[in-house]
């Protein structure tokens, strides 16, 4: 009895003396880990990240060839003069070139001559061609600063007033276009990664619900020794949270092995056709810094919602449980 | 609804009490233990625990309340992954203690019900009797309030029955209330106590 007395009290008291070496190797999971997130899980969430970075990666091309492209236009305006009978075509190519070189924000204004002129056309044209003989429209071409812009009304105005024929060009039209087209292409890319997010987040629903199921004797176990829900979500959020990194890292790796695939195939092929076509849509293939930060952020927010998810079904489940099977001991 | 199990049961566990509940199969002691358990909820009838009413109690509240309760089931509900130490200690890892801090419990608490050399095997690997035992152990590591035992010694042999029955009495004599659900009559005979019998749905007490 009195070893007896000697235990509970230890037990009462509390009394610790420490490690004893004893018991020296670490614990196993509450929750064993191959009863939850099995590796189609895993590989589901490679998938969905890979397709989410690929996404991402296709929206940072978009939008940034689509940047290029504006800065690109944004840089240059056109004045174009129409032949008439009787209009002299080199005064009037001289005076809406000096017209435009007087605004401020206007770097150059240079008149294309009749040689390039010529050979502007000679795709459709031929060689030797006498550019005077044939009523062609003139163009001067007009350098902008994109950081201090000219005022383009004025000059269009004044144009029209001064030089008989003579239209400008400031390319808004297609600016605006283009950057609509950029807006469009960048809404659509957001919202498909934001369903395959959403999709991600159900399959983790699914999973968690399914793991949950099929470990119901273990949170019976942890109900009755007094483990409080946060406490249960923890145990299983631990393994999906692994699971959910190890498929998002997985895929965001897939995804830069794609970029980077893509960008060494369109360096090797400079210069030929397919490339050319390939670089005048896309640029250069790279997605760049932010690209690959983007992806990087893809990963973290895959694995972090991967976790919440599994936390909040945790408990939903739970509470689900309590209220509908009380004696669920 | 199914049909009433217990009927007309009017009873007070006093704290540091200890008793036995015993009657034939089906009489509705595992059920009556539930309820004092709080994982079956009456249909009618009023329970109070530690002073609240079980129909007050949120689900909230219900976990640190079943921490000053221990149970020990008739099937042992041991969780087989984990090693009979871990299984033991797994009250206080809930709890969030840190493993140094319960070791040397644990391990002393495990040498005496026998299992000081069975504490790294997992319980697909133990006999009915070790199963039972490291059940009755995980019971008593934080020293509850009151311990509800079902069927505690259905499982062991008379010398061990007799330790296991020891031990909950010294722990009944530390401040914890004893309930041990039994059929075990030679049991009951060892110890001069409560018995409360149930029989046909009906509780009768026998101080």
């Amino acid at each position: 009895m009195t070893e007896t007395k000697r235990l509970l009290k230890n037990l009462g008291t509390r009394i610790s003396s420490g490690a004893r070496g004893a018991v020296s190797r670490k614990q196993m999971p509450i929750v064993p880990p191959d009863n939850v997130a099995g590796r189609a899980m895993v590989l589901v969430i490679a998938i969905m990240t890979f397709l989410s970075c690929l996404t991402l990666g296709a929206v940072t091309l978009v939008r940034d060839t689509a940047a290029t492209w504006q800065t690109q236009i944004a840089r240059e305006a056109t004045i174009q003069i129409k032949p008439e009978e009787g209009l002299d075509m080199a005064s009037a190519l001289a005076q809406a070139r000096d017209i435009a070189a007087s605004y401020p924000g206007v770097v150059d204004a240079t008149v294309v001559d009749a040689q390039a002129t010529a050979r502007l056309l000679e795709p459709w044209l031929g060689t030797g061609l006498d550019i005077e003989s044939l009523p062609v429209p003139r163009l001067v071409i007009v350098t902008i600063d994109p950081l201090s812009r000219p005022d383009f009304a004025a000059m269009r105005s004044q144009l029209q007033e001064t030089v008989a024929n003579a239209t400008l060009d400031d390319h808004r039209t297609w600016v605006d276009r283009l950057v609509a087209m950029a807006r469009t292409t960048v809404t659509i890319g957001m919202s498909a990664l934001a369903l395959m997010l959403s999709a991600t987040a159900l399959t983790v629903i699914f999973a968690t619900r399914g793991a949950m199921a099929g470990n119901g004797h273990i949170i019976e176990v942890l109900h009755f020794v007094g483990a409080e829900a946060p406490f249960i979500a923890s145990q299983f959020r631990r393994h999906f949270l692994l699971a959910g990194m190890k498929g998002a890292a997985a895929g965001g790796i897939g995804a830069i092995l794609v970029f980077v695939g893509f960008y060494w195939w369109s360096s090797r092929n400079m210069a030929t056709p397919e490339a050319d076509q390939a670089t005048a849509l896309f640029g250069n293939f790279a997605i760049g810094p932010s690209g690959y930060i983007g992806v990087g952020a893809i990963v973290v927010v895959i694995a972090v919602l991967t976790a919440a998810t599994t936390h909040v079904t945790v408990l939903s489940y739970l509470k689900n449980v309590d209220s509908t099977h009380p004696d669920s001991m | 609804m199914g049909p009433e199990i217990l009927r007309d049961v009017s009873f007070h566990l006093p704290e540091r009490s200890f008793q036995f509940l015993s009657g034939p199969s089906g009489a509705g002691k595992t059920t009556l233990l539930r309820l004092l358990f709080m994982s079956l909820k009456p249909t009618r009838g009023l329970i109070t625990i530690f002073g609240k009413d079980r129909s007050a109690i949120t689900r909230t509240e219900l976990p640190l309340l079943r921490r000053n309760i221990g149970v020990v089931f008739q099937d042992f509900r041991l969780l087989d992954h984990l090693t009979t130490y871990e299984n033991v200690a797994l009250p206080l890892r809930v709890r969030g203690r840190e493993e140094s801090t319960y070791r040397s419990d644990v391990i002393e608490l495990l040498k005496w019900v026998g299992l000081g050399e069975r504490m790294h095997v997992l319980p697909p690997i133990l006999s009915g009797g070790e199963k039972q035992r490291a059940a009755i152990a995980r019971a008593l590591i934080e020293q509850p309030r009151i311990l509800l035992a079902d069927e505690p010694t259905g499982n062991v042999d008379p010398q061990l029955a007799r330790r296991l029955l020891r031990l909950l009495i010294e722990l009944n004599r530390l401040g914890t209330a004893v309930l041990i659900a039994t059929h075990d009559l030679g049991l009951m005979d060892q110890v001069d106590a409560r018995r409360m019998v149930l029989s046909g749905g009906r509780l009768e007490i026998y101080d």
